[in-house]
């Protein structure tokens, strides 16, 4: 019973981790008032990028070397998001762009980018078969060398991959940056009223662009982590499914604060296998708590907006282009 | 690279709103942003497939026209993906962000699926169709309608809430075939294959025609409900100024909801249309991710029925023609999604060069 506990709560993180990423992400673009539904088609690319530089790589080479390996998927990875991001902030900042409709294009674009590829390298490269990044997936997969001495705790909480650790500390980082420096309160003064930021000499344009970037690289990062340590290396067309949509769900589920995204991950991440877990469930009645996420973030949307709490609402002018000359 | 000295010197140029620009000149802003977009994706099918863009192009233009097998289901791809971009529209002209017409569309065809797998052998076909009809229109409202009274009640965010349906549709959708096929193949097949229960019935021998003709007319009357009727003025009137609305004695409640049980009603109108009269049978797919594309296409169109067909004709276009060029070239068909991502990107931007215009400072009289 404990081992099964256990061993749910570590598929809870390692699902978690993806949505943690990407809600982290989300969170920093929404605090400046952009709402980037572009997110699930950033993870994709973000992924793929991965995928296509490290197949590249090991290609190359007959031995592959793990750091390497790690850091040319990494950079690819930052790189093809960064430049989905930054297509994103040109479109809405720039050209004055509908965010909605910027960031649903950007989503059939990513997810097209990540299947396309994803379905067609091989051929591209004139072989075939399915792609499998042994080496890279490794390389992920090393977890810190005493885990497994520490019996069922090393097993549950510290057999991750190193990306694992990182969206942790980034969320931190994210949440002491967000309510603790002078960036912090200027984003987030942005995102509020970007008229008023605007006349406090606060350079909107610079704070949206780079929130928006920034946000979306580590969206992406959850990408690479599902296909590097999730999947190993390996890339199946649409595997990555949802994940991005609930990291969105998740932004409003932790109120838009960075820290309480880390635990929604967690949960979200337990909701998400949680079928798997219970004894004796029809298949049909999987499918149904498969819908549990949804409408828990339904049900705290619904809450939120009626509660009226201050610091519990999103951020004012999510959604909203902001031109200067426009008031 | 921004330092604050720079504050002080003049930008060679600023971004101004124009106060109108002539329509020919809106026009041919936009074609020259399609043909830019048309271009990139050239270069793109040419760096993967190294063929010849213009053989690309014509192989394009045979997976749409090619066969007349072909073109009745680029008309049917069509009518579909028009018929749930006409769903959202009014909702948008009243900037309701409506992202859960997929989830409306599934759920209005799953409650069609319910009648025609449940009692499809015990009514006779023309009351059993009129019922899924019913029911598909006041599933699509049901599930449009949630969202809406708690944006008119409580304001709550519209976008997320109606995009979160999606998923609860799906699920639910998921469920039913579970139910349906407990094989645990977790694919319906064709729903009545045999008798024919619940389906449209063929016009002219024609398979999809009814569905066409159907879609025809609804452009027709929405085009006329959003410009003629007084329905269709006080939307817009609180799609522009929610203010503006309450001040001239609009119910902005009551608009809001009206408009979104008749987008959710479309949408149900969809669902149904998609599983009597297409598909026959249902999955998770069945929306098949229209419901987000049909809001780039009203997006595109300015909200014009009329200029939908037009834009939704693009899309299916670009998709069918992709899906050829990916059987031939032996590539994945989502090369589809990626030129139809960077058309919209296109079309999206330009509409800056229309809304703005941007004056050289020098040359300005006004200088600060």
């Amino acid at each position: 019973m404990i081992s099964t506990i256990a061993s749910f709560i570590n598929a809870a993180i390692i699902q978690g981790i993806p949505l943690l990423f990407g809600s982290t992400g989300e969170i920093i673009t929404e605090k400046t008032g952009n709402l980037n539904l572009g997110i699930p088609g950033i993870m994709y690319v973000g992924g793929i990028s991965g995928i296509i530089a490290g197949y590249i790589y090991e290609h190359s080479t007959d031995t592959p070397v793990p750091l390497l390996c790690i850091l040319i998927t990494l950079a690819a990875s930052l790189f093809g998001s960064a430049l989905l991001s930054f297509i994103y902030a040109f479109l809405t900042q720039t050209l004055k762009a509908n965010q909605n409709v910027t960031g649903l294009a950007l989503t059939t674009f990513g997810v097209g980018v990540g299947n396309f590829f994803g379905g067609s390298l091989l051929k591209l490269f004139n072989e075939s078969g399915s792609i499998s990044l042994i080496s890279t997936g490794l390389a992920y997969k090393t977890s810190l060398p005493f885990a497994d001495k520490l019996g069922l705790f090393g097993k549950t909480f510290l057999s991750f991959g190193f990306l694992a650790y990182t969206a942790i500390l980034i969320a931190l980082v994210s949440s002491y940056v967000l309510n603790r420096t002078r960036t912090g309160l200027n984003l987030r003064a942005i995102g509020e009223n970007p008229a008023t930021a605007d006349a406090a000499g606060i350079n909107v344009n610079r704070y949206k662009y780079l929130a928006t970037i920034i946000g979306g690289m580590i969206a992406g990062l959850g990408g690479l982590y599902f296909v590097m340590d999730y999947t190993a290396g390996a890339w199946t067309n649409n595997g990555f499914g949802d994940r991005g949509w609930l990291a969105i769900a998740i932004v409003i589920f932790a109120l838009w604060k960075p820290k309480s995204a880390i635990w929604s991950s967690f949960i979200f991440g337990g909701l998400y296998i949680i079928c798997v877990y219970i004894p004796g469930l029809s298949s049909s009645s999987k499918e149904l708590i498969k819908m549990l996420p949804y409408v828990v973030t339904i049900l705290v949307l619904v809450f939120i907006s009626a509660k009226k709490k201050k610091e519990h609402q999103p951020p004012q002018s999510l959604g909203l282009s902001y031109f200067r000359e426009d008031r | 690279m921004n330092k604050p000295e720079k504050a002080a010197r003049e930008p060679l140029f600023h971004i101004a709103k124009r106060n109108g620009i002539a329509w020919w000149k809106a026009w041919i802003i936009r074609g020259v942003a399609i043909l830019a977009s048309l271009l990139v994706c050239a270069l793109i099918i040419v760096l993967l497939t190294k063929q010849n863009p213009l053989e690309v192009y014509g192989a394009m233009i045979k997976g749409s026209f090619g066969s007349q097998r072909k073109f009745w289901a680029l008309l049917q791809n069509l009518a579909m993906l028009l018929c749930i971009s006409l769903a959202v529209t009014p909702a948008f002209k009243m900037k309701f962000w409506n992202l859960g017409a997929e989830g409306q569309v599934l759920f209005g065809g799953l409650c069609s699926m319910v009648l025609m797998f449940e009692i499809g052998d015990r009514l006779p076909n023309a009351v059993l169709i009129l019922a899924m009809l019913i029911a598909s229109i006041l599933g699509g409202v049901l599930w449009a309608l949630i969202p809406a009274v708690f944006k008119a009640k409580w304001n709550t965010n519209e976008s997320l809430f109606t995009l979160m349906m999606n998923y609860v549709a799906i699920q639910l959708v998921s469920f039913a075939i579970m139910v349906w096929v407990p094989s645990g193949s977790s694919v319906m097949g064709v729903v009545n294959a045999s008798t024919k229960a619940g389906w449209l019935p063929d016009l002219f021998g024609k398979k999809y025609l009814i569905n066409i003709l159907i879609v025809a007319i609804l452009t027709v009357v929405m085009f006329v409900y959003l410009r003629f009727s007084k329905h269709g003025y006080e939307l817009a009137v609180v799609g522009e100024s929610e203010n503006t609305a309450r001040y001239i004695g609009i119910n902005v409640k009551k608009v809001i909801i009206r408009t979104m049980i008749l987008s959710g009603a479309v949408c149900g109108l969809a669902g149904f249309l998609l599983v009597s009269g297409t598909n026959h049978t249902i999955s998770k797919d069945l929306a098949g991710g229209n419901g987000f594309t049909a809001i780039m296409v009203s997006w595109l169109a300015k909200f014009n029925p009329l200029l939908m067909v037009i834009t939704s004709f693009l899309i299916v276009f670009l998709q069918r023609g992709a899906g050829e060029i990916a059987t031939n070239f032996n590539l994945n068909t989502s090369i589809a999604d990626i030129l139809t991502g960077i058309i919209i990107f296109f079309i999206i931007g330009c509409e800056f060069f229309i809304n703005y215009q941007i004056k050289s400072t020098k040359s300005g009289k006004e200088g600060k």
